[in-house]
């Protein structure tokens, strides 16, 4: 009965045409009536519901296999067609195969010459698996000819009206006139017009009978009422199955030409519609409602098709879904699940003499408590529901070779994703803590990777059901094995936020310590307790004690302010960091320390220490850098962006100056005194001089506001330090706002040469265009108000548009390289056998173990050589 | 150090760098003053980590290639217009340029050049102003004095401004010659011309008037081909030019122009004049300065595979339904994709059959795919 244990591979698909003789075959009854089920609801016989046809419902049995419902996967029927009707799909293939042949002797219409040749050329391409459609396409516009080289018959042009007429000259061919053309073709030169000799015949693609699908395929649905609504395919078959019946009583009655031609027609429009309800110059077929009949070519078609929804991706068992919020508590490399969800999903636990006392302690559980079990299944494959009711008995009958579906608990491992999942990261492997409430709670750390936040974010989880998946995503897929990005080699797990300020406000200089705070923070961070020294401790010998006892390294900190001359260990900033054999001398640690994207002690503690070292100096740095930022507190308000009266007076003047400024560029551009640029207009070059001046006002603005910023202003430590936001944010809060821009220049759009009624007609300057004087703390006026909407309208819109844009990009991109894998030979090539590179990226080295790209940090390497021979003399 | 020496080294290690790699070992190895034995040291510790960094045989280098440029995507600016380095020149940029360059469009948004000389030239700013003047497309209109279109005798007189001919430095004779070439009733009396229309039907003279007038300003005088707008720069010592259209064909035979870093923007251009091999480096470095030019770092070796994928049948194929999707090999690989309904039929009748080697064709039918863990199986040799 189930195929389960039964390993067989499916080694090929072969496609092909069915001919009308294959429908007859394989269907197991003729439909004729155009009614589904008689008044007492019973299926009638020889209709669309024929039982015949196979059942859904579970306690029936197939007439025609004798399987029960459920496993019976249905049976084809068939419609004889009163008159042949084109299919739709094959329209065009027809039209061009008729062109392309002779309408009297049915040859292709290539010269014998021509003929060897492509023929060659056909058959060294599928010897080759390549596609035909190119040579095939020459074919069709070659064997374009007047006059045909076989038997010199006169040839007339050959025209397809939309969607299945084919005219030729100006007589529209019968279907049936174009099947007796087609069957002229000989077999030998099927070929020529794509058509494979073996598995089809070009008549076939003109219909004499048409294939039922089995209801299994189109079943009906009962509505609350006791109605039945029937799919939308059987719905189509019975506008066929009338018009079909109608057009053979006609011509059997003899009825005027006139008549038959109408009903084939109409018959034929039904046929189209119900392959293909989308296509081009057919009314769509419409339900009752109005709503368009979701016909074969739709249910398989695009992104909700049968091929992309479901069977590219599947809905699964052993999945769970909630929202998620922090717990800076956990490993990087743990998932907190709800006990809601841990009692729901399972792991199957296979029962064996060493464990079968746990397992009937979960099964004594129940299904309620906790570490409880769900399912029991026995040898033969019955599965056993656990009730707190039947839980004994279960008990009793347990023994080995059972297999227990015991409920998620600590240490299981799990795949964690978020979407959209663009990249590898998207979908990790955690290990799962049952915690209580309702969400999954994750470490910050791992936020990056997923592109997570928490303003209402949801992830899912899934359960791995056997032990070769668990292993290998416990060897592959584990968050600590994906601190590096392969994108760039660099991390692209590591702290973020207040793990920065906090490690900052830690370690910059003159942030001392007394030892009991010392150990308290330690403590905290569920760090080994240093030896106690009796005196206070520097921030830098705290976060040291992290730091592996023999790193060495020098690299200038995010704090950094870049000026013409470094002072290094001197820098006032203190952003020269030095480390020496584990101990930081100078700087402090910032977003380059330990952040996402940039850490580079993180980054080298992977590489030189491993991802378990690499892990547990997350885990625990974040930890300290949180205790510590918690030992002093840390909070910001609009009254960081305070600035004293002077300095407004001073932005105030030096907008004011801007402004004027603009006004002589204007009045210069009034007067054609302005130069051009080379190469630009005359309006133009004012504008980009215009935004020039603007620009340097805002910056000049900050700049005055920035220096009334100390390094004890909490929002100045969040933007310098990475952790949060920018220097531009301030300034723009504190200073000036600066110029609003839509289309990449600025506002001019709105009324007829002017932005809003309150300017002058043809008004240029600053305030007219979008710049915005104020700064947010002071509040925009209206007008400015406006225009600042309508640069952040702009700025939703790209968003919006560039998700979709991009979504697809990748899409494409995957779907173009996911057959590239490395071969043994270190080779690169798809699944043809083609080799795309002959040595993975030039140098075989994956960027993700790679250091940036590089194999290695040569420098490095050569210094920790020296200090290695140093050691050993 | 010298590059043979390092070679050497490596030679004795049985192993082999890849050329850039010895030559980072020969520079780093002078900047530090290596001795003998701590280069032997080194090459060895590079050799390890050479191997430790190795990529492993079944990995998916192309999904993660393709997750690598496509998941920045996200993040870049949509703006389509940037002043990027001249500022007189908009060039695309963004992820409307990186769809471009994926989508092999042959009629890029903003084709441009940038057009460099050989030493002996470089410096010339006089040789390239009229190198520029040659390449940038100047109309007549551009050298008038005077424009008159004069309704009473149904004639056009025109002077032509010398001064504006010597700036732009063009040869007065040529630009004669062209006219006379582009005008048949023309009278010339040194820099005084005046045109007369061609009227078949009074009815419209005066139209034809006008539509001559127009004709008249708009000729090219000078010029390449699809180039629009140069400006000329200056580059450290050097003089450069930048164009807006991009004709490298033309370009590169002209005299003085360095054909090592001339280049164009437009990929199915450098695949016509340079080759495809070239075409594929073409598609790495623009690939790659458009995603530095948004802060984005991404590792060459994914921008290299996607290149190399696009370049691997010896032409330049697009990412897509029109390129490399609608060109596999699978019948299922292709229907999953798009035009799902268009790839059945076809295999249909075609009779194709589907060898099922592909990723999405075995996770269509539910079978483990062939990559990573999945491309290898375990063996067991039964004990007798």
């Amino acid at each position: 009965m189930s195929l389960k244990g039964i390993l067989k591979k499916i080694s090929q698909i072969n496609f092909g045409l069915m001919s009308p003789e294959n429908i007859r075959k394989m269907s197991v009854t003729k439909i004729v009536t155009p009614d589904t089920y008689d008044e007492d609801g019973y299926p009638i016989e020889a209709g669309l519901m024929d039982p015949r046809l196979g059942v859904i419902d579970p306690g029936l049995r197939c007439r025609s296999c004798g399987s029960k419902g459920g496993d019976c996967q249905g049976h084809f029927g068939h419609i004889n067609l009163a008159r042949p009707v084109i299919h739709v799909g094959f329209a065009d293939t027809i039209h061009k195969v008729l062109r392309s042949t002779c309408k009297d002797c049915g040859r292709v219409l290539l010269t014998e010459a021509e003929m060897v040749d492509y023929k060659e050329k056909i058959e060294n391409h599928l010897k080759n698996e390549e596609s035909i459609t190119a040579i095939i396409k020459e074919v069709y516009t070659v064997a374009r000819r007047d006059k045909c080289p076989h038997c010199a018959e006169e040839q007339e042009d050959v025209k397809i009206d939309k969607p299945v007429s084919i005219v030729e000259g100006n007589y529209k061919l019968t279907a049936s006139e174009v099947r007796e053309r087609l069957e002229t073709i000989p077999e030998d030169e099927y070929i020529f017009v794509g058509i494979n000799r073996e598995i089809a015949k070009p008549e076939w693609m003109v219909l004499t009978v048409l294939p039922v699908p089995p209801v299994t395929v189109r079943p009906s649905i009962t509505l609350e009422t006791g109605e039945r609504s029937e799919d939308d395919l059987t719905h189509k078959l019975v506008d066929i199955l009338r018009i079909n019946q109608r057009l053979k009583e006609n011509m059997e009655a003899g009825a005027p030409q006139l008549i038959v031609e109408d009903l084939w027609e109409l018959l034929q429009y039904h046929v189209t519609t119900y392959f293909d309800n989308e296509a081009s110059g057919v009314p769509p077929a419409r339900h009752r409602s109005g709503r368009p009949l979701k016909t074969l070519a739709q249910r398989l078609k695009g992104k909700e098709g049968r091929f992309r929804s479901n069977l590219s991706g599947k809905r699964v068992n052993f999945s769970a879904r909630t929202v998620i919020s922090p717990d800076p508590n956990i490993s990087i490399n743990e998932v907190g699940v709800p006990e809601m969800i841990a009692t729901e999903v399972t792991v199957p636990v296979f029962v064996t003499e060493w464990n079968i006392d746990d397992m009937k302690k979960f099964i004594m559980n129940g299904p309620k408590v906790h570490p409880g079990a769900n399912y029991v299944i026995r040898p033969d494959e019955r599965k056993i529901r656990v009730y707190d009711e039947t839980k004994e008995t279960v008990i009793e009958k347990l023994e080995p070779g059972f297999i227990v579906e015991r409920h998620l608990m600590d240490g299981d491992v799990v795949l964690f994703n978020r979407q959209p999942s663009l990249h590898r990261m998207s979908m990790m492997a955690h290990e799962v803590k049952v915690l209580p409430y309702k969400t999954f709670r994750l470490n910050l750390c791992v936020c990056p990777p997923y592109n997570a936040d928490f303003d209402g974010d949801e992830m899912n989880m899934h359960v791995f059901q056997t032990e070769e998946s668990r292993a290998e995503a416990k060897s592959l897929m584990r968050v600590q094995e994906h601190i590096l990005s392969p994108r760039f080699g660099g991390p692209i797990i590591g702290g973020i936020h207040d793990h920065i300020s906090g490690a900052y406000l830690l370690t910059r200089e003159g942030s001392i310590f007394s030892e009991e705070d010392v150990f308290q923070m330690v403590k905290r961070a569920r760090m080994p307790l240093p030896k106690a020294t009796g005196k206070d401790w520097t921030g830098k010998q705290v976060f040291s004690l992290l730091l592996p006892k023999d790193l060495n390294m020098v690299y200038k900190a995010e704090i950094c302010r870049k000026c013409d001359e470094c002072l290094k260990q001197e820098c006032k900033n203190d952003a020269y960091v030095v480390i020496e054999n584990g101990q930081i001398k100078t700087g402090a640690m910032d977003e380059k320390a330990y952040g996402a994207f940039s850490g580079k002690i993180l980054d080298s503690i992977v590489k030189e220490y491993g991802t378990d070292k690499a892990r547990e100096f997350l885990d625990s740095s974040t930890k300290l850098a949180i205790a510590g930022i918690m030992k002093r507190g840390f909070t910001t308000s609009t009254a960081d962006e305070e600035i004293p009266r002077e300095a407004k007076d001073r932005i105030e003047q030096l907008l004011a100056n801007a402004e004027a400024r603009v006004e002589q560029l204007i009045e210069a551009y009034h007067n054609e005194e302005l130069e051009a640029l080379p190469g630009r207009s005359l309006r133009e070059t004012l504008e980009m001089k215009i935004m020039q001046v603007l620009g340097e006002a805002r910056d000049k603005s900050g700049e005055i506001a920035e220096s009334y910023f100390g390094m004890e202003n909490h929002a100045v430590i969040m933007a310098l330090t990475g952790a949060r936001g920018s220097m531009l944010n301030l300034t723009q809060i504190a200073a000036c706002v600066g110029q609003q821009s839509v289309r990449g220049g600025r506002i001019e759009r709105g009324y007829s040469k002017r932005t809003l009624p309150h300017f002058q007609v043809g008004e240029l300057g600053a305030k007219a265009s979008g710049f915005v004087h104020s700064s947010y703390k002071k509040g925009l006026d209206p007008l400015e108000f406006f225009f600042h909407a309508m640069g952040g309208r702009e700025g939703l819109v790209d968003t919006a548009i560039r998700t979709a844009q991009s979504g697809y990009m990748q899409r494409r991109l995957v779907n173009a390289l996911q057959d590239l894998n490395v071969q043994p030979d270190g080779t690169v090539r798809d699944n043809r056998g083609v080799i795309i590179q002959t040595q993975y990226g030039e140098d075989g080295i994956d960027p993700a173990k790679s250091d940036y790209g590089k194999v290695a940090d040569i420098d490095r390497m050569i210094d920790e050589m020296r200090i290695k021979s140093k050691a050993g003399k | 150090m010298d590059i043979e020496k390092v070679e050497k080294v490596v030679k004795k290690k049985r192993t082999k760098f890849p050329e850039k790699l010895i030559y980072e070992i020969a520079e780093a190895a002078e900047r530090h003053e290596l001795n003998d034995k701590e280069l032997d040291e080194l090459v060895k510790e590079i050799k390890k980590a050479n191997q430790r960094a190795g990529v492993e045989n079944g990995e998916a280098v192309g999904t993660v290639a393709a997750q690598s440029v496509g998941e920045p995507g996200t993040q870049m600016t949509m703006r389509t217009f940037h002043y990027a380095g001249v500022a007189e020149l908009n060039v695309t940029l963004g992820l409307p340029r990186l769809i471009e360059i994926v989508d092999a469009r042959k009629k890029i948004s903003t084709p441009t050049m940038g057009i460099y000389f050989d030493e002996e030239y470089s410096a010339d700013e006089e040789f390239v102003r009229k190198i520029a003047n040659r390449i940038g497309k100047i109309i007549l209109n551009d050298i008038l004095k005077d424009f008159n279109v004069n309704y009473a005798n149904m004639n056009l007189s025109i002077e032509i401004d010398e001064d504006k001919v010597n700036d732009k430095r063009l040869e007065y004779d040529e630009i004669i010659a062209k006219i006379e070439k582009a005008f048949k009733k023309v009278e010339i009396d040194k820099n005084l011309l005046s045109f007369e229309p061609t009227i078949s039907d009074p009815k419209h003279a005066i139209r034809e008037l006008r539509l001559l007038a127009d004709k008249v300003r708009d000729l090219q005088i000078s010029g390449v081909k699809n180039i629009g707008k140069v400006v000329i720069r200056k580059e450290g010592a050097e003089w450069a030019i930048h164009t807006e259209g991009s004709n490298l064909g033309a370009v590169l035979k002209m005299e003085g122009v360095d054909k090592t870093r001339t280049s164009t923007n437009d990929i199915h251009e450098v695949e016509k004049v340079l080759g495809v091999e070239a075409a594929r480096n073409a598609i790495i470095h623009e690939a790659q300065s458009t995603m530095e030019e948004q802060g984005l770092t991404v590792d060459v070796r994914h921008i290299m595979l996607v290149a190399d994928m696009m370049t691997a049948d010896g032409k330049v194929k697009s990412i897509g339904r029109h390129g490399i999707s609608g060109e596999k090999a699978s019948v299922l690989a292709r229907a999953s994709f798009e035009e799902t309904g268009k790839h059945l039929l076809r295999a249909s009748i075609r009779g194709e059959i589907d060898h099922l080697t592909g990723i999405i064709e075995n996770i269509i039918i539910g079978q483990p795919i062939p990559l990573g863990t999945g491309s290898v199986g375990v063996i067991m040799k039964e004990k007798k």
